[in-house]
């Protein structure tokens, strides 16, 4: 008959069951997330990021959005009349990390994407009691002063082209140049940056079309978040008839 | 170590950011101080003393010192933020100041430096006692104490620079997340040593929780942090996963960095402190060998509770909910250990103020633990995530569980530690204990009436079919409940600056003393 008596006597026993029973659970949650249908499956429209929308992206996740604002809409009336349709796993499948939030003290945004002007958002980014007096949300005037052009942003591409994300050689080759082009219309690329990220909108985002600065960068991200996919042509059941 | 110093002067030249340029100025004024110590002869701490090996205590007071120290520091912070909800303004378009930066900036203020220090100095005090032996491994334990005070140094600052990686609780980047694996390997090897030199003949209870502790987070901390950087000169990296699995992986992390960090870690306090305390013995060593077990084997598959109706597959959900709400017995069986510990002891809790902060503790871990499996369920968690409930969850267990028992268990150990047998104020103790317990009924409650009532705005709806409140109107109506909140942070803030008075008078002008391994069995 075992006694717990061995184990308290053998520190490595003892080491190697907690180990061991530790372990379990983790497997059975995640493992199986990389196999199955609906957290893999391919949806119509879903493109990486354009590096302007993926210089946003990185700004949202450094000013900690993700502890105020969730890009997760819920399956509920009042979540779907609110924000749109819910959220599909296929959505955030190039999101390196991952953006769900836990907390809305602020409004969700993964569909926000469209639903407010290039000026309303840069007005309420620099001093959001501007247009909604009741918000208690931080000011952001500094992301106007901040350049958002990188030279490096290519290698940014490429860190995530290792990781799975389908970036082709000719898209890492052209992101220093289709970064500053899609904020800046008048520039020889600014077609290109269309050809090379399909959806991705070209225009100056800031109100200043001599520079891009992060705030370009991060409208650019909200203005596309919930763009990509066609939800009237999606099909929640394709094997459901 | 100089080739280290000249290293990194070298990448802070050549860093494509400046945060990881400062962080790597750090890093060589730590490695020319270690040198200057080295030069200078300090490490040779004498081990024995009249030929008796003596206990390391002098990491475990300066453990002691610093948790007081970063739990003020914490309990500010968060504070300030609670006020930054309130009003808006302050301090606001300052972007190191931002709540956004200072969010991540409390919260590991207080879950890693407050609660962090406090498990490894208590954990370094207890498994010399309840072993018998000197800790392992020479000086290493030093190493842990100063790595694991760089690594908060190079966090805390990162984040008001402005890196992130973006995930909760888990928000350092790459090169921080090494340098803590380094640093944790290290406090692994301390205290796993110290158990395997041990003269008693059974590992006593709190090292099981510990060490459970200890092996976990290592874990947890290394598949969660998988991340590639863009470039080994600079900040920013990218997670290896993304979507879906890095969400629940994320999750998974971030419910064990609850159930692992804050509750196995500190029950192993427990488990020492409060029998010390009462002079009783443990209620039930079987109570205590079943719920063990049972908790670190459910808690790991608690985690997608926090991504209920999300785009996580329903089973997944399913499985996440149905062992929070297991877990809600192994929990309650760690709470009835504790209070049935006091059975025959019950009226020190008139008279010893330091009781009084163990009890309530561990009062407030039940209520908690039972709170969590209920918010894990699927219909309660539709109205409470995303909502303030959440928060006064959080604030609870953080506050009344982990901060009181590390609070009463301190006011027990820092005197022993300066031999002496009492803190400098009774008197002191008990205001710290009814301002703190105070502020997180406060807190909690305020929380309470703002999640619920907000999660309720959401959702209301009026006779013709239309949503009643636009999201601005849910905010307005919070505004009164974040200042109440606010104020009971701040209760519970000046409880921690009595508490830090209170050691600085008991400590001051009082000499270290060296307490010798006994011989014969007595833990």
């Amino acid at each position: 008959m075992f006694s717990h008596e061995t184990v308290e006597r053998n520190a490595t026993l003892l080491l190697l069951l907690a180990f061991g029973v530790v372990t379990i659970g983790g497997l059975v949650e995640i493992a199986p997330l990389f196999y199955l249908q609906n957290t893999i499956e391919k949806v119509e429209g879903m493109r990486p990021y354009s590096p302007l929308e993926l210089t946003g992206r990185n700004i949202y996740v450094r000013e900690g959005c993700y502890t105020c604002h969730s890009q997760m809409i819920r399956p509920f009336r009042d979540e779907v009349e609110r924000y749109g349709h819910y959220s599909l796993a296929a959505e955030s499948m190039y999101d390196h990390p991952f953006q769900w939030g836990s907390k809305r003290t602020g409004p969700d945004l993964a569909r926000v994407g469209g639903r407010y002007s290039d000026e309303w958002q840069r007005n309420h980014l620099a001093d959001p009691r501007s247009v909604v007096p009741e918000s208690v949300m931080p000011s952001y005037p500094f992301l106007y002063n901040r350049s958002a052009e990188n030279p490096a942003i290519g290698d940014h591409l490429k860190t995530l082209a290792l990781l799975g994300v389908p970036y082709t050689q000719e898209q890492i080759d052209n992101a220093a140049t289709d970064l500053k082009a899609q904020a800046t219309p008048d520039d020889a690329n600014a077609a290109a940056v269309a050809t090379r990220y399909p959806k991705a909108q070209v225009r100056d985002f800031d109100g200043n079309p001599a520079s891009v600065s992060e705030m370009d960068a991060l409208i650019s991200y909200m203005q596309m978040l919930g763009t990509l996919v066609d939800l009237k042509a999606y099909d929640a059941n394709p094997t459901v008839r | 170590m100089a080739l280290v110093a000249v290293a990194l002067v070298a990448l802070a030249a050549k860093a494509h950011d400046p945060i990881l340029a400062f962080h790597a100025v750090v890093g060589a004024l730590a490695a020319a101080v270690t040198i200057i110590y080295w030069a200078r002869g300090y490490p040779g701490r004498a081990q024995t003393v009249g030929g008796q090996e003596v206990y390391l205590d002098g990491v475990v007071r300066w453990g002691a010192l610093i948790t007081v120290f970063w739990g003020v520091v914490g309990f500010l912070v968060g504070v300030v933020v609670a006020l930054q909800l309130a009003y808006p303004t302050l301090l606001t378009g300052i972007e190191f100041l931002n709540f956004g930066r200072l969010r991540p900036l409390h919260t590991s203020a207080v879950i890693f430096a407050f609660g962090g220090n406090g498990l490894i100095a208590s954990s370094f005090y207890i498994v010399q006692r309840t072993n018998r032996t000197r800790l392992a491994l020479g000086n290493l334990a030093w190493f842990v104490f100063w790595g694991y005070q760089l690594f908060i140094v190079l966090a805390a600052t990162g984040y008001l620079l402005g890196f992130s990686q973006g995930r909760e609780y888990a928000e350092p980047e790459w090169y921080v997340d090494l340098w803590l694996t380094v640093v944790w390997v290290a406090y692994f090897l301390v205290f796993f040593g110290t158990l395997l030199k041990r003269r008693e003949s059974h590992i006593y209870v709190a090292n099981w929780f510990y060490l459970s502790f200890i092996v976990t987070i290592a874990m947890l901390h290394l598949v969660n942090n998988a991340a590639v950087p863009v470039s080994f000169i600079g900040t920013k990296s990218y997670s290896a996963m993304s979507g879906v699995q890095d969400a629940m992986t994320q999750w998974w992390y971030g419910h064990n960095a609850v159930g692992f960090f804050l509750t196995a870690g500190f029950l192993g306090m427990m488990y020492y402190f409060v029998p010390k305390r009462a002079e009783r013995p443990v209620y039930s060593y079987r109570l205590s060998i079943v719920h063990f077990w049972a908790l670190i084997f459910l808690y790991i598959w608690a985690g997608p509770h926090h991504l209920h109706f999300t785009a996580l597959p329903d089973w997944a959900q399913t499985l996440g909910m149905i062992f929070s709400i297991m877990l809600w017995m192994p929990s309650w069986g760690g709470m009835i250990n504790g209070l049935m510990t006091l059975s025959g002891a019950w009226d020190k809790i008139r008279t010893d103020p330091v009781i009084r902060f163990m009890v309530m503790s561990v009062a407030f871990y039940g209520m908690s633990t039972f709170e969590g499996p209920m918010m894990s369920i699927k219909a309660v968690n539709s109205l409470s995530h995303y909502t303030d409930w959440t928060i006064g969850h959080v604030h609870s267990g953080a506050l009344g569980w982990v901060g009181m028992i590390t609070m009463g268990s301190f006011y027990h150990l820092i005197p022993r530690l300066y031999g002496k047998t009492e803190m400098y104020s009774t008197r002191m103790i008990s205001w710290h204990f009814w301002l703190s317990t105070l502020g997180i009924v406060v807190y909690a409650s305020a929380m309470w009436v703002s999640g619920i009532m907000q999660g309720l705005m959401w959702r209301e709806y009026d006779s013709q079919g239309f949503l009643v409140y636009s999201f601005a109107e849910t905010v307005q109506a919070m505004h009164p409940y974040y200042v109440l909140r606010a104020l009971g942070g701040a209760l519970f803030l000046v409880g921690g600056l009595l508490m830090a008075w209170n050691v600085w008078k008991t400590v001051r002008g009082t000499k270290a003393v060296t307490v010798a391994v006994p011989a014969a069995a007595a833990a």
